[in-house]
């Protein structure tokens, strides 16, 4: 990519940078130029202090740093005024599709309202200036805070303990998988157990997550009604089997009625059933993994408990476990280390402090059996609280309600799309639910891609496309608890007017789209060739002035 | 309180369309025998409510009016406009970038991130993020594994203790087996790994060195030597960094780091007990098809406009299954976006200032105890803005400190039981003239 500067465009109707809708029929594109771009020598937005003359004179009395050791490479850091740097990433900002903006059905990611009571509580000082290595007299509200949820994880699971190490679902994933491992070499089965069965609608982290703790994966099909096949799966299993990572609801939206079966079988064989709770939106109240029989599930703070997803994170992943898993949670764990904990969890039910109540994290080497640290210090604590918030303000009844209207206005989609769509699992849905585009693929050539990009044009986020992969141009829809049916009835509308021009236009619809930032992109230059950072001018390179 | 927005009348009539008497029809799939049979969670709270209890634990909390405390996680300026960034809702509400026509400014934003690390380290290349700087360093070991073909990684004594830890548990994953290579840590030791014990430890076996520069104990580390002595081997180098530093301290890439990693708190991000924080992760271009995580790259339109989009797929999860380069999927985007807008707040001057202002205030501290004779470098090599001190009775006298608000930074002898008495303080920009004055004193009265 040529690094001289692209100045901000317009379109060929030369009307200025705009990042309304533009009127219809028009079409506004813009670019914003890189910060690199934006940057002329001298400018800048933040000081700090220059140090003291009694601090330069008694620094002068120590050794420097070395000159060996010093930077010879000019440091090229963008140099922008204040004003600048706010509107580059505003007008960026405005570039995005997000919740806050319209709807956001995107299956398999729950894409539910982000509660900016959550955001308040997370910029609280007490709790962002929180450090992690505080001794445990500095940090007891931290500690509680991680505590009293890793509670409330452990009865909405179902569960024996709980870790929120984990920073994302597939960490939780990872901690699960070897703690897995760690249990059967307790036994002495740790040679001989080596396979992890996964579902063929599994989501791609699972096998990736077993193949990073030297498992191989082996795949166990779907019945036709959108379940696992059973026979397959008691065939699969076998004295070499580590565990079972099953999606519960699948991603199909779909609850394994013969979860029961499933269960028995996985525990006959002596292998951990995992639970990958990324859709545990589906059965707040109504099923606990841990309870039915699960050794372990991972919690995704960024789905079910509202943290807000960040363009791409951060999560929270923490897990629950079984009694048998227990032993090898990641360390440390918060620990409630005096006082009684029915009496701590009421009081901070009712708002309480417990005056004698004392926290404090685990020492290192506290616990052998501990599989050891998956990441540096507690986890990712400003999730924690947001999820806390969460689920404090919703209450065991706010959170079955949320539940009980994800999966209506899943099953209220379902059956008026129904016509326009194929459903290759027609059936009561959980949270979400899978259409397929083939018909409109095989009679119009119009795919799921074509379909997704002429979602963008009516201002909505289209659904999670080609996958799961058993469904042949899958369209996953997940509308989530907090849409009103107003936005539900305008979406069933945009979906049938797709449908229709499909059939009618299918080149409109194949040239969409036509209303965002830019037109499609080409991905497979962008392989092809990768540009994967800004290029500096060489005139930059070779002028090496060492900034400062 | 509930955030749904539905009325009785609209479950009514959802449920009408459905063709379902009442929601728990939706729900008849669940079999009897794995229903919940409980739910006991406390009642729902009104947004006073669930203020003042976040407000009771946010208060249970003692930040300390002077704290000395590093270790990993830094007290640093954030500037407002880093905040009001990664406020915006735009960016906070929105998923993975899956659909680049409506994800430009994440996803530009991403690129400049990658940009900004590549220059930083002087590498070729940088991933989108990592959970935090273990874990980045704990995939760095196991990137070079593959690169390698060897399963064996050497780690120094000198590196963060919990990094270890990280690094030890990601690598009981494929079975890789760690070596710890000492560090001087004797009486009069330099603080710095070893070596001597760098040339006969890592051997044709080893894929890497893993080294932390400044280390653990806030010393500079020989870097050249270090890359030499493993690349001597055909092992590679990962160099866990602080992106701080890096405005006076040279770029790895020219020493010869094969992979960077970094933890990138310090950019923008706020304490919060531990997270989220930022992995950075860098590498040279040939090694690109091994780096795990997303990865960001410009390509053109149709129209030849300029955009971005999500690119070397092949590497991930999600297309490549079992065979994927690492299985993480969700990141730290945001925090990557508070590095952003952190590096172009402060700009080449400003990090410059803020880690000169850190690295002198280093030197005004020990500078001070020692002439009040409180406490004494614990080791010779020369050191950045955290620096171990001996003194007597430290476990107790820093006990006594954090009564009376103030935090001598960390009791080393728990994690290092070779080094007893021995206390690490880091300084940054934030440490005042008064700070070190009043730690002096505290110190001085209680020995």
């Amino acid at each position: 990519m040529s690094a001289v500067g692209e100045r901000p465009t317009t379109d060929a109707s030369g009307r200025g940078a705009a990042f309304h809708s533009p009127p219809a029929g028009e079409v506004l594109r813009v670019v914003e130029p890189t910060l690199f771009e934006r940057s002329r020598p001298g400018r800048r937005a933040v000081r700090f202090p220059a140090p003291s003359e009694a601090a330069r004179k008694a620094a002068a009395s120590q050794p420097p740093l070395p000159d060996a050791a010093r930077r010879t490479a000019p440091l090229r850091l963008p140099e922008v005024s204040e004003l600048e740097l706010v509107r580059h990433f505003n007008r960026l900002s405005r570039l995005n599709h997000a919740i806050d903006i319209d709807f956001y059905p995107l299956g398999s990611c729950t894409m539910k309202y982000n509660p900016k009571l959550n955001e308040w509580a997370a910029r609280l000082p007490g709790l962002a200036g929180s450090h992690p290595l505080d001794p445990g007299p500095l940090s007891q509200g931290s500690l509680e805070l991680q505590w009293l949820l890793a509670e409330l994880l452990r009865e909405i699971g179902g569960f024996a303990a709980v870790s929120l190490q984990p920073a994302a679902g597939a960490h939780g994933e990872l901690t699960g998988m070897l703690m897995t491992r760690a249990f059967h070499r307790s036994r002495g089965e740790g040679d001989q157990r080596r396979v992890v069965l996964v579902p063929d609608s599994a989501h791609g982290t699972n096998p990736a997550t077993a193949s990073m703790v030297g498992f191989t994966t082996r795949t166990v099909p779907s019945n036709a009604r959108g379940g696992i096949d059973l026979d397959a799966l008691r065939g699969a299993l076998g004295p070499d089997t580590a565990a079972l990572m099953i999606t519960n609801p699948s991603t199909l939206g779909i609850f394994e009625d013969q979860i029961h079966d499933v269960l028995n079988a996985v525990q006959a064989a002596g292998a951990i059933a995992y639970m990958d709770g990324a859709n545990l939106n589906a059965v707040l109240g109504r099923f606990r993994a841990g309870e039915a029989g699960f050794d372990v599930m991972h919690f995704n703070l960024h789905k079910t408990f509202s943290t807000p997803h960040g363009g791409g994170g951060p999560g929270a992943g923490p897990i629950g476990v079984s009694p048998r898993l227990a032993p090898f949670l990641p360390a440390p764990l918060p620990l409630l280390i005096a006082g009684d904990p029915a009496t701590v969890r009421a009081n901070a039910w009712s708002g309480r402090s417990t005056p004698d109540a004392r926290f404090a994290l685990e020492p290192p080497g506290a616990r052998p059996t501990a599989i050891g640290q998956v990441r540096t210090f507690g986890g990712n604590f400003g999730m924690h609280l947001r999820a806390y918030a969460y689920i404090r303000a919703n209450g065991a009844a706010g959170l079955r309600q949320v539940t009980d209207d994800a999966v209506l206005a899943a099953n209220y989609v379902r059956v008026q799309l129904g016509d326009a769509y194929d459903l290759p699992f027609d059936r009561i849905c959980k949270h979400e639910v899978v259409f397929s585009a083939r018909r409109q693929k095989r009679e119009h050539d119009v795919s799921a891609l074509d379909i997704a990009k002429a979602i963008l044009d009516e201002g909505i986020h289209p659904p999670t496309i080609y996958f799961p992969l058993i469904v042949e141009e899958a369209l996953m829809i997940e509308p989530t608890e907090t849409e009103t049916r107003e936005t539900l009835d305008r979406f069933v509308a945009i979906m049938h007017d797709i449908a229709d021009r499909s059939a009618r236009d299918p080149e409109a619809v194949r040239q969409s789209p036509r209303t965002t930032p830019v037109g499609r992109l080409d991905e497979a230059a962008a392989a092809r060739q990768p540009d994967l950072g800004w290029a500096f001018p060489e005139a930059d390179r070779t002028g090496a002035t060492l900034s400062g | 309180m509930t955030y749904s927005p539905h009325t009785d009348a609209d479950r009514v009539a959802m449920l009408e369309a459905i063709g379902v008497e009442s929601v728990d029809d939706l729900f008849a799939d669940i079999p009897e025998s794995v229903r919940a049979s409980r739910f006991d969670l406390p009642p729902p709270l009104t947004e006073q409510e669930v203020r003042a209890e976040l407000s009771r634990l946010a208060g249970l909390n003692r930040i300390p009016e002077v704290s000395f405390l590093g270790a990993g996680a830094y007290r640093r300026l954030i500037p407002a406009v880093v905040d009001e960034v990664v406020g915006r809702a735009e960016f906070a509400t929105a998923y993975t970038p899956y659909q680049p026509e409506v994800s430009q400014g994440t996803l530009q934003s991403i690129y400049e991130f990658q940009s900004l690390v590549c220059e930083l380290t002087g590498m070729e290349v940088a991933s989108a993020s990592h959970y935090d700087g273990a874990t980045a360093t704990a995939e760095g070991a196991l990137m070079a594994c593959r690169l390698t073909g060897r399963h064996r990684v050497a780690v120094s004594r000198a590196v963060h203790p919990q990094v270890r830890r990280v690094l030890e548990t990601y690598c009981s994953g494929p079975g890789v087996e760690v070596v710890e290579v000492p560090a001087d840590l004797s009486e009069t030791g330099s603080g710095l790994t070893d070596l001597d014990a760098v040339r006969s430890l890592v051997g044709e076996d080893v894929a890497c060195l893993v080294v932390q520069e400044p280390n653990f104990f806030g010393l500079l580390e020989p870097m050249s030597e270090l890359a030499e002595a493993a690349h001597a081997a055909g092992a590679l180098i990962v160099t866990l960094v602080d992106p701080v530093s890096l405005a006076l301290l040279e770029a790895p890439g020219r020493y010869g780091a094969d992979i960077v990693t970094a933890e990138g708190q310090s950019l923008g991000i706020p304490l919060a007990f531990g997270g989220p924080y930022l992995g950075l992760m860098a590498a040279r271009m040939n090694a690109v098809r091994q780096l795990p995580g997303r990865l960001v790259g410009a390509t053109r339109d149709a129209a030849g406009r300029r955009g971005y989009v999500l690119t070397l797929q092949a590497r991930e999860q999600h297309i490549r299954r079992e065979k994927a380069a690492s299985n993480i999927c969700t990141n730290q985007a945001l925090c990557a976006l508070a590095a952003t807008a952190y590096l172009s707040a402060v700009g080449p001057e400003g990090l410059r200032e803020a880690a000169e202002r850190s690295t002198i205030q280093a030197r005004h501290l020990v500078a001070t105890l020692e002439m009040a004779g409180i406490a004494a470098r614990r080791f010779t090599a020369p050191y950045f803005n955290e620096v171990a001190l001996r003194l007597a009775d430290a476990g107790p006298r820093h006990a006594a400190l954090v009564e009376q608000g103030i935090l001598a930074g960390l009791v080393v002898e728990p994690e290092y039981p070779e080094l007893p008495d021995t206390l690490l303080l880091a300084t940054t920009e934030l440490t005042t003239d008064d700070d070190i004055r009043r730690l002096a004193a505290a110190l001085g009265a209680a020995a």
